[in-house]
């Protein structure tokens, strides 16, 4: 069901198609007018974002079909991770425009956006770590974004059209769940640009997984290179008796299988830690709270391999979808 | 074009199921209400309005079957012989589990309004609506539509930590904007007791579902623990009521379906 909508009259030529609202079969169908309406020729605002990226160096996307499986902690984890070798430049966009988390996970609640002459200063965490969030432009924590996929659209458009980085080494992205406005809009803006790839986060069990096996496909479709697959909330240590257990099974063999059968790289697990939800509560770096957590290390060396990717990728730009040869 | 179907009307209550975040358990909660209002003798329907990561057919296990078509529109696919439980998800329309869904808001918003117009319910006494989350596209329609039947309200999911509680809130405002009652508020994933030791660890934190509630003056609707064979069921399309009816995240689901069935749409 690629292209054509479900409703669509028996000779649809695809909405994505240049005949989509023109052909003959068009007439009478219901979203005629709104195939017609797409603009045709390339956006002009693409080439803009392509020069106000070009001081960016890498591109990282975190991406999953499902929801809760670590997203945002985990990008606001490889923000922290990255930035503290003092001599990068680090900045996290988040384009969960419904359910911003990355403002609260990283201390930043409360804090405003400020225009500049050059665009958008992002908010700073440390001097070598920035955020843009939607979550900066709300009135206050009841505030709601009661938005339709046209306006989330602008909004991504903004974000990465008017902001203003800076020169920075890594700009990491983190996503709301799902393959749809958001997703669509931020792998198209961005398609003038280099991005490094993206990271696909899941939990072990196969209710998490369908989804991600959605998304791998979705990278494909859209040509993103995937850096990884991480698996969260793997299995859990009791802080009284220090016995494990598994709390979402890997009923299907989990992140490293899927990995495998998909033929992408896995990157390791990460266990569930208590602290790590209470860090993100907070607004504090697990990584400065809980050195000696197991998670701290599984966490670091996740992180050395995409530092890893992304600087062997600056050599190789040859597209790498992970797509069986 | 035919004229429109109006097959809700026949429905006797009408639930939502939402959160502004995401994996807090909506699917879960849904799942299981269906299956305890369905053993408490009545007909349900579940339709699972997130159309990027459906979850339902798996839970219930029955993602590779089909929709049929009949004169009045599409049937659900039912569980079970006696059609008492029925389910219409994006997942039976898909040639491949796998596919991605890549629809901006537009598509979706034509493929839910067909869900909730083709769907032949029959008489059904509950419809469960799933959700992804959010305050987006999937919401917007289904509230738009959904108004004129009159629907019981809106169950709010989520689990303790600020980081979910804090999306909630906004999910809050969505439903006062746009006038759907509040039936209350759920935490779920409270606490987790070893199963090695028996100490209560309280993986994601505690408490802050019941602290929303009280702060925004909707009803708190209870604590669901976290527990591994919920997870498992799910995961198997099983029953977790009959593996383990003596749980106390089983009692906590049914004083939830209890208060449900409490609800009479026909007082203001
Ligand atoms: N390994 C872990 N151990 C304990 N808690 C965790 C772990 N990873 C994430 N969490 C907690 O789980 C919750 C969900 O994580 P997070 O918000 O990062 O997920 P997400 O994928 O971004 O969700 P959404 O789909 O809503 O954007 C958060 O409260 C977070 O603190
Ligand atoms: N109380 C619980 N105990 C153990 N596991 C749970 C519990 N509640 C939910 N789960 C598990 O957590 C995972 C996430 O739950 P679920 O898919 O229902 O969330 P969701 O809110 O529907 O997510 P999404 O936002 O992606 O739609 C599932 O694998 C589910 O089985
Ligand atoms: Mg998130
Ligand atoms: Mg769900």
């Amino acid at each position: 069901m690629a292209d054509i909508p479900q409703d669509a009259p028996e000779q649809c030529p695809g909405t994505g198609s240049g005949e989509a609202g023109k052909a003959s079969a068009c007439q009478g169908c219901p979203n005629q007018t709104l195939c017609s309406a797409k603009p045709q020729g390339p956006d002009p605002d693409i080439a803009e974002i392509k020069e106000r990226l070009t001081s960016v160096k890498h591109k990282i996307l975190v991406l999953s079909g499902k929801g809760g499986v670590g997203k945002s902690t985990f990008t606001a984890h490889l923000a922290h991770g990255l930035a503290a070798d003092e001599s990068k430049q680090v900045g996290v966009l988040d384009v969960d425009i419904c359910g911003p988390s990355i403002p609260r996970i990283l201390g930043l609640e409360g804090e405003q956006v400020h225009q500049s002459a050059s665009g958008w200063s992002p908010v700073y965490v440390t001097d070598n770590l920035a955020v843009m969030s939607v979550g900066f432009l709300l009135s206050g924590p009841d505030d709601a974004v009661i938005w339709r996929g046209p306006k989330k659209n602008g909004m991504i458009k903004q974000f990465l059209r008017d902001v203003d980085w800076g020169d920075i080494d890594y700009l990491v992205i983190d996503t709301p769940p799902g393959t749809s406005d958001e997703h669509i809009s931020t792998t198209q803006y961005l398609s003038q640009t280099h991005v490094d790839g993206a990271v696909l986060l899941t939990t072990p069990q196969e209710v998490a997984i369908q989804d991600v096996r959605k998304e791998i496909n979705f990278c494909r479709k859209v040509n993103l290179p995937i850096i990884g697959v991480v698996e969260n909330m793997s299995g859990f240590v009791c802080p009284h008796c220090t016995k494990e257990s598994v709390i979402f099974p890997p009923t299907t063999g989990g992140g490293e299988k899927m990995a495998a059968d998909a033929n992408i790289t896995f990157l390791g697990k990460l266990p569930l830690d208590p602290r790590i939800g209470k860090c993100c509560d907070e607004g504090k770096s697990f990584f400065d709270e809980v050195k000696d957590s197991p998670a701290t290390q599984a966490f670091k060396d996740i992180i050395e391999k995409i530092k890893d990717y992304c600087s062997k990728r600056k050599e190789n730009t040859e597209v790498d979808t992970g797509e069986e040869k | 074009m035919s004229a429109p179907r109006d097959h809700l009307s026949t429905v006797k209550h009408v639930i939502l199921v939402l959160s502004g975040k995401g994996g807090v358990g909506k699917s879960t909660v849904a799942t299981q209400i269906a299956l305890s209002l369905r053993d408490a003798g009545h007909k349900v329907g579940i339709l699972d309005v997130d159309l990027c990561g459906p979850s339902i057919p798996k839970m219930f296990n029955v993602s590779n079957q089909d929709i049929h078509q009949c004169p009045e529109g599409w049937l659900p696919v039912f569980v079970d012989k006696e059609q008492t439980l029925g389910i219409m998800s994006i997942s039976f329309l898909l040639d491949n589990q796998n596919d991605a869904v890549v629809w901006r808001g537009p598509k979706k918003t034509a493929m839910i309004k067909q869900f909730l117009n083709d769907v032949y319910w029959k008489d059904m006494d509950y419809l469960i609506i799933d959700t992804p989350p959010g305050t987006s596209d999937e919401h917007i329609t289904v509230m738009e539509n959904l108004k004129q039947y009159n629907p019981d309200g809106a169950i709010l999911v989520t689990t303790p930590q600020a980081v979910a509680v804090g999306d909630v809130r906004r999910e809050l405002t969505f439903c006062r904007k746009t006038r759907i009652p509040v039936i209350g508020i759920i935490e779920n994933m409270s606490g987790f007791v070893c199963p090695h030791c028996s100490e209560c660890t309280n993986i994601f934190s505690k408490g802050g579902g019941e602290a929303l509630a009280k702060q925004s003056e909707v009803p708190f609707l209870g604590c669901i623990p976290l527990d591994p064979q919920l997870t498992q069921s799910l995961e198997e399309g099983q029953s977790f009521a009959d593996k383990c009816s003596s749980s106390p995240t089983m009692a906590a689901i049914n004083t939830l379906v209890k208060r449900l069935m409490a609800i009479d749409r026909d007082l203001p």
